[in-house]
């Protein structure tokens, strides 16, 4: 009776272990359509852009992952006034925002030249306008160029980073990219 | 109830043998492996220098095709991408539908699927059973399409090599094109073995489990 | 109160449930002390397999729609991308294409076994009622899901059925018109056969599953014996010719449904297509409205009542006969006359008769796939005269049926192990 007990026992738990590992993988085949498709891959594959059209001053607009990428050509007055220490900002040294690490300075960006940077407000979302002028009239004696976001108020300097007292709470997003040479960038990958 | 399956499993023999059409005559030389990497890498060769100036693959992506036949980015970019494509882009060329009514009388179509609609047999047959015809108008004709808009593409390439290398050659290509297909035929199998190896191990546990419960009834 | 229905479990959770939800009573009145006869044999598989396959359809089905579109003009390239491009996607496609036809073969041994043991005899004709609405719930189910990947001969195998019911006298016209929404196969046809396909028809199926399985329990099973087993009961109450469906017939089952998934999953990973019977090779072709395949060829499933179709020389008097070939089998409690159930213990007659018909229906399915010219027009037509044959004469041949003696208890021998 015993042996019989213990048997039955075995033969319950053996069964039941091995449905529930077949189980797990049949799960698993299901769970894992979820993933991103080759053609969503494919589509959110890197992409490339030409630059050497790209004047002092002026920004090209394109699309990566569905999100708005901007590159500025800053002229030589943006990086100099970058160069100097601005007080109002949230956070100066990119301590809580999001960037490739070679981006962690004043000029977001590994040649201060061009400025890669997405174009989503960190507060909810809208695309920031830009306003590279200094001093106009809607903006105030102080501004020193940047970027700012109609939907609430928030205003971003030349480098995207947000400055203290606007709802925004850190600076706009340096996307992974790199430099294939001198003209072309490539969006979406780190070298 | 074996009986059922075994009179399943005789259906796809039953099937081909009842084609509409005798290709044999044309299948000399014919041995597609699509378990052949090295092969499908020669087809896959064969296609893009002889076929893709006109056929699409539009279901392919030419990344998948690197991945799957074992072939790098680079050998990818230099032996079988000759258009603006990257690699993760599906196989397309540049000739307009409408051009290729206009040029042929029929545009060439798309060949992703052609050895899952006609068979594999019918493309190596119509790619072996080209003819001189001097009333068409592409100055060929083909036994198992009768009169196809399709001039003969390899006709070059028939009379350098040898009738084994001309075999091979197609093999190749049309293993490429049932690859191209269904690219996940050789996965597929594989896979197969280990879920019905797995299904065997627990038929032997819930029969002892069966038997074991069934022993005290009388 | 609610009803004194001792609680079987010990766990305090599902203590609580049992007191606000009748999860005790349930499981005792349909598993641990629900009794059916201890000699089924094979043909009481396929049940069970029935409900197997539907989770399968159910699960995969579910899955395919997150990536299928169904549009004209996108639902063919949506189903190469699910082949293609969706991580395993190729794998749930397979599944739900192989078990489509999986799902009829199990269904029609299913109802073969019913025809074998006389299961649709008092007390369980509604249980044969509601398995035939199923039976039509399914075939519809297929119809339109059959539609939806726009192979070339989706296209055409739907307009060919859709225009049967032009025959409908009066009506015909018009009602084909709004069975289409369009002036034609279209796009509109196409998406409202995908709402079909995927709410209200797996929905009716599951309500009329339930009620199918609560009919059943509520008389009991049949057995291969055609012995209600309810005749004699131990002093516990219990049928002494039956054990509890858990562990008993769950043990059994899940053999049978290991050997089952063994011949599905082979055909799954190592012949999808089937040699064309699975997956039709004119299906791997977008809809064309301007090329009408070779051999318009209904799924092999319904092929049998396509067959019976083509041999009316009347086009409506075709369409008809189909109807009535398809709806001839609710009337079986009720067209034969024999009183035994098993056919273990019945006349020649219906031995003859039942595998006549078996024989007229698998010939009338290979005949419905050939073309319909020289001699298969005149088999076609001798296999419709025997299958109609065998429910019309049925009230007949069955009352002069000379019988065994039904034993009193169920037959059964234990093998020695």
């Amino acid at each position: 009776m015993e042996k019989n007990i213990n048997r039955r026992k075995f033969l319950s738990i053996a069964t039941s272990v091995t449905s529930a590992v077949g189980g797990i993988f049949a799960v698993g085949v299901f769970v894992s359509t979820f993933q991103p498709s080759k053609r969503a891959k494919a589509l959110g594959a890197s992409i490339k852009v030409n630059l050497s059209k790209l004047e002092p001053g002026s920004i090209i607009k394109v699309i990566y992952r569905g999100k708005p990428i901007w590159v500025l050509r800053r002229t030589e007055k943006m990086i100099n006034e970058l160069d100097n220490e601005n007080s109002n900002l949230r956070d100066p040294e990119s301590d809580l925002s999001i960037q490739p690490d070679f981006a962690k300075n004043k000029f977001r960006s590994k040649n201060p030249e061009y400025f890669v940077v997405e174009g989503v407000c960190t507060h909810l979302g809208c695309a920031p306008i830009e306003k590279f002028a200094i001093a106009p009239a809607d903006m105030g004696p102080d501004w020193k160029g940047g970027f700012y976001c109609p939907c609430h108020g928030s205003k971003f300097d030349l480098s995207g980073r947000v400055y203290a007292g606007v709802p925004a709470p850190s600076n706009l997003r340096v996307p992974a990219h790199q430099f294939a040479d001198e003209a072309t960038l490539i969006v979406g990958e780190n070298s | 109830m074996l009986i059922i399956y075994l009179v399943f499993a005789l259906i796809p023999g039953l099937t081909f043998s009842a084609g509409s059409m005798d290709l044999d005559e044309y299948l000399e030389g014919m041995n597609v492996k699509t378990s052949d990497i090295r092969s499908l890498q020669r087809g896959a060769r064969n296609f893009f220098n002889n076929c893709s100036g006109c056929h699409t693959l539009q279901y392919m992506r030419y990344n998948q095709i690197a991945e799957d036949l074992g072939i790098t980015e680079d050998q990818l970019m230099q032996n079988l991408i000759f258009t603006e494509n990257s690699p993760q882009d599906l196989v397309m060329n540049n000739m307009l539908r409408e051009d290729g009514n206009r040029w042929f009388g029929k545009a060439p179509p798309d060949l992703t699927l052609v050895t899952r609609r006609k068979s594999p047999e019918y493309v190596y047959g119509f790619l072996n059973s080209f003819y001189e015809d001097n009333g068409s108008p592409t100055g060929v004709n083909n036994h198992v399409q009768e009169a196809s808009s399709m001039p003969h593409v390899l006709w070059d390439i028939e009379e350098r090599f040898s009738e084994q290398e001309y075999s091979q050659f197609l093999n190749d290509t049309v293993g490429f094109l049932v690859y191209a297909g269904e690219p996940i035929i050789e996965k597929r199998k594989s896979m197969g073995v280990w879920v019905i190896g797995f299904l065997l191990i627990f038929l032997i546990l819930s029969y002892a489990l069966y038997k074991d419960i069934w022993r005290e009834v009388k | 109160m609610a009803k004194d229905t001792e609680s079987i479990f010990k766990n305090p959770l599902l203590r609580w449930i049992d007191e606000r939800f009748p999860l005790s009573s349930l499981i005792k009145d349909h598993a641990t002390e629900y009794y059916a006869s201890k000699n089924f044999n094979i043909w009481y598989l396929f049940g069970v397999l029935s409900m197997v396959v539907l989770v399968i359809m159910l699960l995969t089905g579910f899955f395919l729609t997150m990536n299928y579109k169904p549009s004209a003009e996108d639902a063919f390239n949506s189903v190469e991308y699910i082949m293609r491009s969706v991580e395993n996607g190729w794998l749930i496609r397979y599944m739900h294409s192989t078990g489509a036809s999986f799902f009829f073969i199990v269904i029609y041994l299913h109802m073969f076994r019913a025809m074998l043991y006389g299961s649709y005899k008092k007390p369980r004709e509604l249980i044969w009622v509601l398995g035939m609405l199923l039976y039509f719930c399914l075939m519809a189910e297929a119809f339109f899901g059959y539609l939806l990947p726009w192979g070339n001969m989706s296209y055409w195998a739907g307009q060919v059925i859709v225009n049967l019911f032009g025959y409908i006298p009066f009506i015909g016209e018009s009602l084909t018109e709004w069975i289409r929404g369009d002036y034609f196969i279209s796009d509109i046809t196409l998406n409202r056969f995908f709402a079909f396909h995927v709410i209200f028809l797996p929905l009716a199926i599951l309500g009329l599953v339930a009620a199918h399985i609560l009919a059943l329990h509520h008389v009991g099973s049949n057995n291969p014996d055609g012995v209600e087993i309810k005749k004699y009961l131990d002093e516990a109450g219990k049928p002494v010719d039956g054990v509890a469906f858990h562990p008993f017939h769950t043990s059994k089952d899940l053999v049978g449904i290991t050997v089952f998934l063994i011949i599905y999953f082979a055909a799954v990973f190592f012949a999808p297509e089937m040699g064309g019977y699975f997956l039709e090779v004119d299906n791997f072709e977008p809809a064309d409205p301007l090329k009408t395949p070779e051999h318009i060829v209904p799924s092999w499933y319904f092929t049998p009542y396509y067959a019976i179709l083509r041999a009316i020389p009347n086009a409506a008097l075709g369409a008809l006969f189909l109807v009535l070939a398809v709806l001839l089998f609710v009337f079986l409690p009720w067209l034969d006359k024999c009183e035994v159930k098993s056919i273990r213990y019945r006349g020649w007659q219906y031995k003859f008769a039942l595998s006549l018909f078996a024989i007229s229906f698998v010939a009338l399915g290979y005949l419905g796939l050939q073309p319909a010219t020289g001699i298969y027009v005149a088999l076609a037509r001798f296999f419709t005269i025997t299958y109609f044959a065998f429910f019309l004469l049925m009230p007949f041949y069955t009352k002069l049926e000379k019988t065994k003696t039904v034993p009193e208890r169920v037959v059964y021998k234990k093998k020695e192990s």
